[in-house]
């Protein structure tokens, strides 16, 4: 664990500019585990929506779930994220226990996440949307912003910078001033990305993020990803029914049918694996 | 030819339909009244008043698709939309003459206008509540309560000015805004509301039975009012030797002066709380409010704690209430429940919703708007509150988002 808080402060350069912060990462976590997931298990009622899901992720890693549809996907989110308190079964954090945790707290852990219905501050423009997000690095007391003391004025023009060097990198400039609302659906996607970005995350969980692109804009999420890892030293937990999304980033495949897990492995595995066929497509 | 006949039938189905119903609405109410015929009750027929209200409802029904399409063609007359320099240049204007006119104004006139001026301070307050952060609240009259009898038990008690008791108004209502924050942060909209509505007639009914603190329904009076920095305004002083206002200015001694230097008081009082609300809507704080407003999940996914976000607005909210109330028994002389009812928190709710949700100007225009129009409508006293539904109403069908909607206050990138 003090490994881990060691190396936070190498992201602490976590401007899209600033790169090389991957290799820290690797070589003083001795433990490779960023997120272990075992036994977990949630029930709604007389509904068992996941069973006995166990997965590990680890630093710098792309993972995938993928599963048809009502598969439990969306309820393991949910409770890694600390929107569920999952029935039983751990998750761990780095070696912390986070699973009960409310999910503000369990982001300030660094695992961030975005909806798969898209989750932004509609009528706040796109700028405020990550001023917003780095609610936590900008620490102003009350009287400090009531008077707008240097060290208030400072921190603020430090979040405006880092926002408006993560529009640039998402490509999200011209429509700076927008409502985050009236923006098109793929640059909302980007936009709810990079919001999870600027709080310096350890692991970016997302959520069907190609849903509703087009080829070409899921050509670029995937470039996006890909990017965010090496530049940033992420890892990646993602959902996604986009088969040729998922082949082309990710590491490692967990998938799962009724709550349950049927295998996880690398993308030529699970491409060719009869089980995941068979799920996907029915008997025969 | 088609096009207009099916709309036609269907609006004359649905004017039979409507007469029906008013039919069955006024015949009880309307229709048969009861009158007291020597030792008995009888009932009284009245059946042409029924005929009339059937009669007008079918017709309305009837003729409404035409007025529909003869009204869309007529714009209704709308403010037009400021921007944010605009509202800002627009707010400096309006103080501008707000300092200037009271020396012109006749007595009653600013003493009217003082009364505008605390609810703007009200509204602004309960703003940040309901404009920003989206939670109703509808209890507003609670802290506004708690800052006036702060100021008037402590001034009856220990004998302190008002001066000092305006920031421990201030701060008591923002305790109770806290004590209330804490229960009520798991609900939302509807429950919520309730809880708030609870809280406010939980303190005014603490205000009519607490005797020996509040002294119950006749309240507290004689409250002094606030003096000029320390030195007193009154015909004569208080204390033995001392000089007032008017014997060290030089001037004759007038009630007037009393009045403007109120107005002048709540003014200041309103750009304080103009000021401090502008700052916060763009600090972090505010933009958590508002964020919570939007999206509470996404606040949560991002590791901002709702919790403590509606703490702050909720605190934040009820200090205005506080210097609100403690103005106004200074203003007064004297509080008692009677001040602040359900129909108080109703009120300033009011001048919130009109204005137009998280719009400071609106806020302010709305308050002068409400305060004022009784003032000049004292004909209609008796149906006040039907003219007041109505407008409400009428709001909700010409301009849903208030009188000035919101221009937040933005940051905007230079592109």
């Amino acid at each position: 664990m003090s490994a881990m808080n060691a190396a936070g402060p190498s992201q602490g350069a976590n401007a899209p500019s600033g790169g090389s912060a991957t290799a820290a990462g690797v070589e003083r976590g001795g433990n490779m585990t960023l997120l272990r997931v075992s036994g977990l298990q949630m029930r709604f009622g007389g509904l068992l929506a996941v069973d006995d899901v166990t997965f590990d992720v680890q630093r710098h890693e792309v993972f995938a779930i993928i599963g048809p549809n009502g598969a439990g996907k969306t309820t393991v989110f949910n409770c890694v994220g600390g929107f569920y308190r999952p029935t039983a079964g751990e998750v761990t954090l780095d070696g912390q226990a986070i699973a009960g945790l409310p999910s503000h707290q369990v982001a300030r852990k660094g695992l961030v996440r975005t909806f798969q219905n898209i989750r932004l501050f509609r009528q706040l423009t796109v700028v405020e949307n990550l001023l917003v997000a780095q609610h936590l690095q900008v620490k102003s007391g009350l009287l400090h912003g009531l008077f707008a003391t240097p060290a208030y004025r400072r921190a603020e023009r430090e979040a405006l910078e880092h926002a408006v060097s993560w529009l640039k990198r998402m490509g999200l400039s011209a429509v700076a001033n927008r409502a985050a609302g009236t923006l098109s659906y793929g640059h909302q996607r980007r936009l709810e990305i990079a919001r999870c970005m600027i709080t310096k995350p350890r692991l970016l969980m997302l959520d069907e993020p190609a849903a509703g692109l087009n080829p070409q804009e899921k050509n670029e999420l995937s470039e996006l990803i890909d990017g965010l890892r090496r530049e940033f030293g992420i890892a990646v937990l993602l959902i996604e029914h986009d088969m040729s999304l998922v082949m082309g980033v990710s590491d490692r495949i967990l998938v799962m049918e009724h709550g349950r897990p049927i295998m996880v492995g690398k993308p030529e595995e699970v491409r060719n694996d009869p089980r995941v066929i068979k799920a996907y497509l029915g008997e025969d | 030819m088609t096009t207009t006949s099916i709309p036609m039938t269907q609006s004359l189905k649905n004017a039979i339909t409507a007469a029906l119903m008013t039919a069955i609405l006024t015949v009880p109410i309307l229709g048969l009244q009861l009158k007291l015929e020597g030792y008995q009750v009888v009932l009284e027929p009245h059946w042409k008043l029924v005929w009339l209200a059937v009669g007008a409802v079918f017709l309305f029904q009837l003729l409404k698709p035409l007025w529909n399409r003869a009204s869309s063609a007529i714009q209704l007359p709308g403010l037009p939309e400021l921007g944010v320099q605009q509202q800002r240049i627009t707010l400096w204007v309006l103080l501008a003459v707000g300092f200037v006119w009271p020396f012109f104004g006749s007595r009653g006139a600013v003493d009217i206008a003082t009364l505008a001026l605390i609810y703007v301070i009200l509204g602004l307050g309960l703003n940040i509540v309901v404009g920003f952060t989206g939670l109703l609240n509808l209890g507003y009259a609670g802290f506004y309560a708690i800052g006036g009898y702060t100021y008037a038990i402590l001034n009856q008690r220990y004998g302190l000015s008002f001066w000092e008791c305006l920031p421990l108004s201030a701060a008591m209502s923002a305790l109770f805004g806290l004590l209330l924050g804490f229960p009520v942060l798991r609900l939302r909209g509807d429950y919520l509301a309730i809880v708030t509505l609870g809280f406010g007639e939980i303190i005014r009914l603490l205000a009519n039975s607490l005797d020996s603190l509040t002294g119950g329904p006749d309240g507290i009076s004689s409250i002094p009012k606030p003096t000029v920095f320390g030195i007193e305004m009154a015909r004569s002083a208080s204390v033995e030797g001392a000089r007032t206002f008017h014997e060290i200015m030089g001037w004759e001694y007038s009630g007037e002066h009393m009045v403007v230097f109120l107005y002048l008081l709540a003014l200041l009082l309103v750009c304080l709380t103009l000021f401090v609300t502008n700052r916060l809507i763009r600090m972090p704080m505010g933009r958590a409010w508002e964020a919570l407003r939007e999206d509470e999940i996404a606040c949560r996914s991002l590791g901002l704690n709702p919790t403590r976000i509606k703490l702050s607005a909720f605190t934040l909210s009820s200090t205005f209430a506080g210097i609100g109330g403690a103005f106004f028994a200074a203003r007064q002389g004297l509080v008692n429940p009677e001040s602040f009812t359900f129909i108080e928190s109703a009120l300033i709710l009011a001048v919130v919703v009109l204005g137009g949700m998280g719009s400071q100007l609106g806020v302010i225009l709305a308050a002068i708007l409400l305060t004022l129009l009784p003032e000049f409508a004292r004909g209609f006293a008796e149906y006040r509150m039907l003219i007041f539904g109505l407008v409400m109403v009428l709001m909700m069908i010409w301009r849903p988002q208030g009188l000035l909607p919101a221009q937040r206050p933005q940051v905007e990138l230079p592109q």
